[in-house]
């Protein structure tokens, strides 16, 4: 009885708020937009009994994922959030991967004080961390102002509301998440083995790249998908830095849903884009799982 | 490897300077006289009177704050059920389901798990305002305890609670005298997280709030599209100090804890 009430209850509550609620997208995604109150059609009528889901599953169509393909937005904005969620990842990667080195080759009594250093600002509001930039990159901000006092340039550079702020949006906030696993790997690491490529002739560099670098793939791989697969749906990022011509599917999402009131066409755009988010989501589910029985 | 190479010192102090020189001039602007946030005229601390003046801001502030707390409790009490049923329950009908309602909401876009509850609510005809905030919230949080929470349940020693049964516990109070004391640092620091994420949402409470609640991120979210404002960066200082005290104390406390739990499980060993 109480094994029931405790898995009755953790599960009912996801299954009520999150797999229901997911459905509902699903099949709204094949229903059509109507002036109405919900704005969808059809409406399941369950007093017309079997007829009324019969003629509810007739009504149901593929109609907005067609939409979605005929409309040269939508493709845009997918391919430019993959490309965008990419080159961020690798920057993230090409910044992040010489810190989490640093800190595992910093004294022993540093690491503790350096991995809450850089715990820290994931604790801090991610809005917060993103407004922080906008008064740097802006045309008058911090950063121009800096470079055309040195003389550097004499017009300010327009970085805001471009997708380069983008870049530097998602790599400034999600850079914990690519230096925690690669740390975490790089501590593990055993000295004898740098050693014993040394001692057979290896140069620090070719050492570096033959054992080092596979040795943390594991934490490479999984800090490149905990950055790539939030960054690829993120809406804040691109909607405060992006400016209006940087074009990334949560920010179609959220425009379709709250300006167009499209809630049909918006749900496509939603299972589409989960879609698209399986590849790596499994990719890295199965990475994880090869790190556990490697560490068991 | 292990020796500090002159290039590893460059690459943390790069590293550290990216992640802190934001904030710090954020911090440096909110006490600027000037409205100009980029033109330094003096020190000031005028926008953190306007803000507290700023009945919106305050109201807002209350509101989040009142959805952190409930959602974060009722997330850390329902995701830790969730992960005793993960960690011990074993088998049972539809496993797999449940564990993966566990770890997709982790992975999911915000926009869509948003998307999703407001069709939800809107299908159910439910009024959205706090109730329904504290519904979405508690959601995805409680995924995050059960996380935090299994990875503490796997590595516990299962024969204490055993030892508890065999000595006349019963089930509850062997939960309650030996299973929630050990566990209770993953806990704690389950309900942090989900007291912060909650803090910190501002999509999954747009599209889950009615028009008459309106969350702190909320509020800064359309006061700073329009641009960089000094009232904000007085708010988030304010909340950057809460945040840095709190893991401060939070560190040195579960510290201490350690060393002392050391030291008891030493002296039992050798006593």
């Amino acid at each position: 009885m109480r094994r029931l009430i405790l898995i009755a209850l953790p599960y009912l509550w996801l299954l009520a708020l999150f797999l229901v609620p997911f459905l509902i997208v699903i099949k709204i995604s094949l229903s059509d937009v109507a002036l109405a109150r919900p704005p969808y059609m059809p409406q399941l009528d369950l007093s017309a009994g079997l007829a009324g889901i019969k003629a509810f599953f007739s009504e149901l169509d593929f109609e907005n994922f067609f939409f979605l393909t005929t409309d040269e937005l939508y493709w845009r904005a997918y391919l430019s959030s993959l490309k965008i969620a990419l080159v961020s990842t690798l920057f993230t990667l090409a910044i992040g991967f010489p810190i989490a080195y640093g800190m595992a080759s910093a004294p022993r009594e540093w690491r503790p004080t350096l991995m809450m250093l850089v715990i820290l600002p994931f604790w801090t509001s991610f809005l917060i961390r993103v407004y922080s930039w906008m008064g740097i990159l802006s045309n008058t901000g911090l950063l121009n102002n800096f470079l055309m006092w040195t003389g550097i340039i004499n017009e300010p550079l327009q970085i805001m509301n471009t997708e380069i702020a983008v870049y530097i949006g998602i790599v400034y906030t999600y850079l914990p998440f690519m230096i925690l696993p690669v740390y975490s790997t790089l501590e593990k690491l055993d000295d004898s083995l740098l050693e014993a490529a040394e001692d057979l002739g290896c140069t620090r560099t070719s050492a570096f790249w033959r054992v080092t670098v596979p040795l943390s793939k594991p934490g490479i791989i999984a800090g490149c998908f905990l950055v790539f697969i939030p960054a690829l749906g993120e809406f804040v990022i691109p909607s405060l830095l992006g400016g209006s011509q940087t074009l990334m599917i949560g920010k179609v999402l959220w425009e379709e849903f709250f300006n167009n009131r499209d809630w049909p066409v918006a749900s496509a755009v939603a299972v589409v884009l989960l879609a698209i988010l399986i590849i790596p989501i499994i990719l890295f589910q199965r990475n994880e799982q090869k790190q556990r029985e490697a560490e068991q | 490897m292990r020796r500090m190479s002159g290039f590893n010192l460059v690459s943390l102090t790069f590293g550290l300077a990216f992640l802190y020189l934001p904030m710090v001039i954020l911090v440096f602007y909110s006490f600027n006289a000037s409205k100009l946030v980029t033109v330094w005229a003096g020190f000031s601390t005028k926008w953190y009177g306007e803000l507290f003046r700023n009945e919106a801001f305050l109201d807002a502030a209350l509101v989040t704050l009142k959805v952190a707390v409930i959602s974060s409790t009722l997330a850390t009490v329902l995701g830790t059920m969730a992960a005793f049923v993960l960690i011990r329950l074993g088998r049972f009908l539809g496993r797999t389901v449940f564990s993966g309602m566990i770890y997709a909401p982790l992975v999911m876009p915000d926009v869509i798990t948003g998307l999703s509850l407001l069709l939800l609510f809107i299908g159910l005809g439910v009024d959205r305002g706090v109730f329904t905030i504290v519904l979405a919230h508690t959601t995805f949080c409680m995924c995050y305890v059960s996380v935090v929470v299994s990875s503490r349940l796997s590595s516990f020693d299962t024969s204490l609670e055993e030892a508890a049964l065999d000595l006349g516990c019963t089930p509850w109070q062997a939960f309650r005298l030996v299973t929630l004391p050990i566990i209770a640092p993953a806990v704690i620091s389950g309900w942090l997280l989900a007291f912060t994420l909650s803090l910190d949402d501002l999509v999954i409470s747009s599209f889950a709030a009615g028009p008459s609640s309106t969350t702190l991120p909320m509020k800064i979210f359309s006061a700073v599209r329009l641009g960089v404002s000094p009232e904000i960066n007085a708010l988030s200082t304010i909340m950057i100090g809460i945040v840095a005290f709190g893991v401060v104390i939070f560190s040195i406390m579960s510290k201490r804890a350690t060393v002392r739990q050391q030291q008891e499980e030493r002296d039992a060993f050798h006593g």
